[in-house]
């Protein structure tokens, strides 16, 4: 468990991010049935379960990749049964993926640009002058993206093509493309799979600074159950589609459903 | 031995000693080249930002020319009627965005080709309703297009250059420059790419499918509108126009599908190596090789270099 930062309780903050009731089928597959808990302001949420819990479709129905037969959603007080994904990007959601989703042909910097594309609106014909007040929001969004670019440590590749640098890497431009987002809930999809110790400890750091110095919400799922443990206010527990169990870290760990859906019941 | 001699030895040395007209073929090769690089280019943008082969590029180039000559002939001022002509290539774009592209996100590559192959149909049979089935003059004069040719007396001859030809090299090769910038230094541009990448990961960051879409069909009806416009003042504008769009198909496995300089490098050999086989090998086999010449070229370019000459290599991860 984090001690406990100064500012506002998170613990009773407001919910940003409400999921109530939501069931998602494929054909005859249920991949996530009846479930609900909420996301509050400023806060760490950890979503855990075992393999096929329904982990990443939860994630997938809140960014608006898919969208769930039944339930609502209810993000900064609105309440929608669907959303596009680009209405969720211009909300502010941004998110990772869990096999990394990177545009693998452009520069590093070139991906963490990609995250601004919300953020610059010059009308389509300055861009094609590269003149005048595009060029100079083409400049102002380069500064923000050093920024991150410093903030993640990551200034000697960013002239490099993502798909040539390691895992681990990669995985860091990918939040920096989030992070460029400004996003103001960040979904992380286990952004510490394949990653060695030291890896692991240089990206828990980056998300709880993120999650200090930008007040980012993020919600974010990972198998490392030390690594979840350590980093996250609240935790929910997935098991074949449905909530088992939703608490403190401390109260998950004793949890007797929990215990056994990880480590299966004696018959 | 005498065909070995034919084959291998009698061609070069009508080269050499009549080098005026070897440097003529070298021209007429080199824009009929750039012709064809400008229809491979509109396949390449379609293709790099949605992975979509369009089939119905080459009606594009047609429907986009009759449109101009149509509104034309209506009486017409010229520049309006490019105007125009430009607004109903966004309407198609737009039109074919909502009504078959969006319908079909998410399903496998061979029905939204297939679907192209139904765009194609739609356009010739609108477009024959509209504009008839004669084929149709372009008015070059109105559009200020150049006439006539530049003669220069050299190499012991004289080789003659197209004016037309001169500004349809200059045209295509201002709007590839525009292209590769724009592709390479915008904020949309960045988008395409993004998008040709990773559907799922520009959708993350909020770039909107939708849009990019409309950008990239539009722009390939651009690149249609140029092609339409040059090919049909060398010719004449009809649905036959339609057929050389196939000549792209080998221009693409030459230059590979995603790549802006692959299509112009494979047009340009392409046409190259048409017109020089054509003018001195040709005639061994009873001329009319240009027609198959390049599928040909093609083919050995897929035994032994499928991903093309600039390609991206693919690696299948099993």
């Amino acid at each position: 468990m984090r001690a406990p930062t100064n500012g506002p309780d998170v613990a009773a903050g407001d919910v940003l991010l409400a999921v109530e009731n939501v069931s998602l089928s494929f054909g005859g597959v249920r991949a996530v049935s009846d479930v609900s808990f909420d996301i509050r302001k400023g806060e760490i949420r950890a979503i855990i379960g075992p393999n096929g819990a329904g982990k990443t479709s939860m994630l997938n129905v809140i960014n608006g990749f898919y969208h769930p037969q039944e339930g609502r959603i209810t993000f900064k007080g609105q309440t929608r049964p669907k959303m596009r994904p680009y209405e969720a990007a211009d909300g502010g959601i941004a998110r990772t993926f869990q096999n990394v989703a990177l545009f693998r042909g452009m520069t590093a910097l070139d991906n963490i640009m990609a995250g601004r594309s919300l953020k610059m609106n010059k009308s389509f014909f300055w861009q094609l002058l590269r003149y005048g007040p595009a060029m100079q929001e083409e400049v102002e969004h380069r500064a923000r993206v050093e920024e991150i670019i410093d903030f993640l440590k990551i200034q000697e590749i960013r002239r490099i093509p993502v798909g040539r640098l390691p895992y681990g890497l990669q995985k860091r431009v990918e939040l920096g493309r989030a992070l460029a987002m400004e996003p103001e809930l960040l979904l992380l999809d286990e952004p510490m799979a394949g990653m060695n110790l030291e890896e692991k400890e240089d990206m828990s750091r980056f998300i709880l600074d993120v999650n200090d110095h930008y007040g980012t919400t993020i919600a974010l799922i990972e198998h490392d159950m030390g690594v979840v443990m350590d980093l996250s206010d609240r935790v929910v527990v997935l098991d074949h589609g449905e909530k088992i169990a939703d608490g403190t870290p401390d109260e998950i760990k004793s949890n007797q459903a929990v215990i056994d859906a990880y480590l299966g019941v004696a018959h | 031995m005498h065909m070995l001699y034919m084959i291998f030895i009698d061609p070069f040395m009508q080269m050499a000693q009549a080098p005026d007209l070897f440097a003529q073929t070298l021209w007429d090769g080199l824009v009929a080249g750039v012709l064809y690089a400008l229809i491979a280019l509109g396949f390449v943008l379609i293709f790099k930002a949605s992975g979509v082969f369009n089939f119905a590029q080459g009606i594009m180039v047609v429907f986009a020319a009759l449109t101009l000559v149509g509104l034309h002939d209506a009486g017409l001022n010229a520049f309006l009627a490019l105007a125009l002509t430009i607004g109903v290539m966004f309407i198609l774009a737009f039109t074919v965005e909502r009504a078959v592209l969006r319908p079909l996100v998410n399903q496998p590559d061979i029905i939204l080709f297939m679907a192209t192959f139904g765009i194609t149909y739609v356009l010739i049979g609108f477009g024959e309703y509209v504009f008839g089935g004669d084929p149709k003059v372009m008015p070059t004069d109105a559009f200020y297009l150049p006439k006539g040719a530049i003669t220069y007396h050299t190499l012991g001859g004289m080789v003659q250059f197209q004016k037309l030809d001169i500004a349809a090299a200059i045209v295509a090769s201002i709007m590839v420059a525009g292209l590769a910038v724009f592709f390479s230094k915008t904020r949309i541009g960045r988008a395409l790419r993004a998008v040709a990448d990773s559907h799922e990961a520009a959708l993350s960051v909020g770039i909107s499918l939708e849009q990019i879409w409309v950008i990239v069909w539009f722009a390939a009806g651009l690149v249609a509108l140029v092609t339409g416009i040059f090919w049909g003042a060398r010719s004449d504008v009809s649905f036959a126009l339609e057929v050389i769009a196939l000549k792209a198909l080998p221009v693409l496995i030459l230059g590979g599908f995603t790549s802006v300089p692959g299509a112009i490098v494979g047009g340009l050999i392409i046409g190259l190596g048409e017109k020089l086989f054509e003018f001195y090998w040709g005639p061994l086999m009873g001329g009319g090789t240009d027609a198959w010449f390049a599928y040909v070229i093609a083919l050995v370019f897929l035994l032994f270099r499928p991903q093309g000459l600039f390609g991206e290599k693919i690696i299948e991860r099993i």
